[in-house]
């Protein structure tokens, strides 16, 4: 048993900052949960109170059903994997991989064993003997997986180990990491800020937003179920369309644009009309007409921006929109083309609170 | 470019002999025998009796001093230059860790005292510290020669500075990897700044080796003389005369001081600079 569980967890920095607003989760034994968030959001921190790189201020953080609060990090029995690999720069990669173990007083023939087995599973034992500086990128971040791995650890701490990383290895990486972790069946708790990488990864994804949990969930229920407008703006690429829209009673309002179909919202309250860019379909009697700005072919599908005809915003500024279409829609500069949508699969959230409504 | 680079050759050159020439002047003059020296005063090319002069300099009783040979005030060099550059060395390299990794009260302040001291060079403190020495009965001792000159101002500095450009990761992966306080300075940083410690100890060694005024009022007997300090006591004993004066032996003793810091410098000059050059990393 080596879940994770945090209670009420606080953290308070000396000069009065508050990073983190009282979180509360339970990682069961074997789960890989993503936290993601934009960048200062705590997410770093949580993972390193996690690590015990960090004091907690106030709560509780229990490994294995265990209170680790005054447990100092080495015996703790978590490892990390650094953004920058934190490698040790004058030690050989079997060097590297065996010192957390020669601190725990394991005999050589373990350690021998322990390196061996890991270095194979992670494809680096042609290179033991070689210093993390005549290796590339991704051989580094193996090591640094291969460190963390030969320790036989009760939780994987991941802090955003791709962002090095040049994007075809990336993607590979994570793939591997996906099928590591599976393999291992080890609890691991994983940082980034790079959505894609969430949803792949994750289990269960927590969004973090300035030291609270958005929302946590499996990742297709956060997409396709967000609970704040924060939740459906991070996660989802190409980005959710917003538009600021009213309720006159009947039907919502976005400046001069009627769209209708929505039951039962507050009326003259400031809210956020929430589309996905591939909810909108190419219908020559849909609700809205987009003037087509620009075309981004991705070979599979074109993403297409432009204005939405008719929604001004306040500031007189016109509403952009993203609509994903298949790659045979093809529209010039300047065109003007109607989609639909279906209103049960938008979202409408109340704009001061970000809480939605629908 | 191409014309530029005759004349700055032969500004090098000058510059050079410059240098160097004095240098060449006393070797060659210490090869003379003392009347050649007398009659015709400094020589410019090596005579014939190099291995006479120097053999009676380095091995003979009362061939130099009244009784100690140079070979024992080299020793009493070594030990001084030695001493002092790995006491530094040990000494900022452990108030560095404890300014840098320690999070105690008064680190900051304890820090600036330190780099403090830097404006307040022996001299100003001589009096107590030999005050200090001598009641606790270490005067005429290698302990007393080399304890009170340890503690380096520069050394703690360029540590201090050295280990702030140590990523903090590294500090916490050593920790997730259980090692402890003493672990990570042995394993980790002390590999991590091999070519700085290599460069301090050369300075410091030639710092050490050229110590003047402390081993001149600490050393009493004439068997704890260092080189530096026999220089300066046959050079007295030519100018207050009496005896015909040994110019040869003097230059030679001169000779043989400057040596060894040479020969530490060409010797470790690539670990020198390297150090140097990599603490900026």
């Amino acid at each position: 048993m080596s879940g994770v569980e945090l209670k009420g967890v606080q953290k308070v920095y000396p000069n009065g900052a508050k990073a983190i607003h009282g979180v509360d989760m339970k990682i069961s034994d074997g789960e890989m949960i993503v936290f993601v968030g934009p960048s200062g959001c705590g997410k770093s921190t949580l993972l390193r109170m996690i690590a015990g790189l960090e004091t907690i201020t106030e709560g509780e953080i229990s490994i294995g059903g265990k209170s680790v609060n005054n447990v100092s990090p080495s015996e703790r029995d978590v490892a990390m994997v650094f953004q920058n690999y934190a490698l040790y720069p004058h030690m050989t990669v079997r060097g590297n991989m065996s010192y957390g173990l020669k601190n725990r007083g394991i005999d050589k023939a373990t350690i021998e064993k322990k390196v061996g087995e890991a270095a194979k599973m992670l494809k680096i034992d042609s290179f033991l003997d070689r210093q993390p500086n005549q290796l590339s990128g991704g051989q580094r971040q193996r090591v640094a997986m291969g460190r963390a791995i030969v320790r036989d650890p009760k939780v994987f701490l991941f802090d955003e180990p791709l962002s090095n990383l040049d994007a075809k290895l990336r993607v590979q990486m994570r793939i591997e990491i996906k099928r590591l972790q599976r393999r291992m069946k080890v609890t691991s708790v994983y940082v980034t800020h790079d959505q894609t990488e969430a949803m792949t990864l994750a289990d269960r994804l927590a969004v973090i937003n300035e030291g609270r949990v958005e929302q946590m969930g499996a990742p297709m229920e956060l997409y396709s179920n967000p609970r704040t407008l924060f939740v459906a703006s991070f996660i989802g690429a190409p980005q959710i369309n917003l538009v600021p829209v009213r309720h006159d009673g009947s039907s919502l309002i976005a400046g001069a644009l009627t769209l209708s179909g929505f039951p039962d919202l507050p009326r003259d309250a400031d809210m956020m009309l929430g589309i996905r860019p591939d909810m909108l379909k190419r219908d020559d009697a849909g609700q809205c007409e987009v003037r087509v700005d620009l075309v981004e072919q991705h070979g599979g599908e074109n993403l297409i921006y432009g204005a939405l005809t008719g929604a001004t915003l306040a500031d007189g500024e016109e509403q952009e929109i993203c609509v994903k279409a298949g790659q045979d829609l093809l529209p010039a500069h300047g065109e003007n083309l109607r989609f639909s949508f279906d209103p049960a699969s938008a979202f409408v959230f109340d704009r001061a609170t970000g809480e939605r409504l629908l | 470019m191409q014309r530029s680079s005759i004349s700055t050759h032969i500004i090098l050159i000058l510059g050079a002999l410059f240098m160097t020439l004095p240098i060449w002047v006393a070797f060659a003059t210490s090869t003379h025998a003392p009347d050649t020296i007398l009659r015709e005063g400094l020589q410019i090319m090596p005579g014939g009796h190099f291995l006479e002069n120097y053999n009676e300099v380095l091995f003979v009783e009362g061939g130099v001093m009244k009784k100690v040979t140079a070979l024992a005030m080299l020793k009493n060099s070594m030990i001084l230059g030695i001493g002092f550059a790995v006491g530094k060395v040990v000494i900022s390299m452990l108030a560095a860790y404890a300014i840098v990794y320690f999070r105690f009260r008064l680190a900051v302040p304890l820090f600036w005292v330190i780099f403090m001291t830097l404006l307040l060079p022996l001299e100003v403190r001589i009096i107590p510290s030999f005050e200090v020495v001598s009641d606790l009965g270490l005067l005429d001792t290698h302990t007393g020669l080399i304890v009170p000159l340890i503690a380096s101002a520069t050394g703690t500095f360029f540590f201090r500075q050295f280990f702030r450009s140590v990523p903090d990761e590294l500090l916490e992966a050593a920790r997730l990897d259980g090692a402890t306080s003493w672990g990570f300075f042995k394993d980790i940083l002390v590999p991590l700044s091999k070519t700085m410690i290599a460069a301090i100890l050369i300075i410091m060694f030639v710092v050490g080796w050229n110590q003047y005024l402390w081993p001149l009022i600490m050393t009493t007997k004439e068997e704890n003389y260092t080189l530096v300090i026999g220089i300066k006591q046959i050079y007295q004993v030519l100018s207050e005369g009496g005896e015909l004066p040994q110019f040869q032996k003097a230059f030679a003793l001169t000779i043989l001081a400057t040596l060894p810091p040479v020969l530490v410098v060409l010797v470790f000059q690539r670990w020198f600079v390297k150090g140097l050059v990599e603490s900026e990393k």
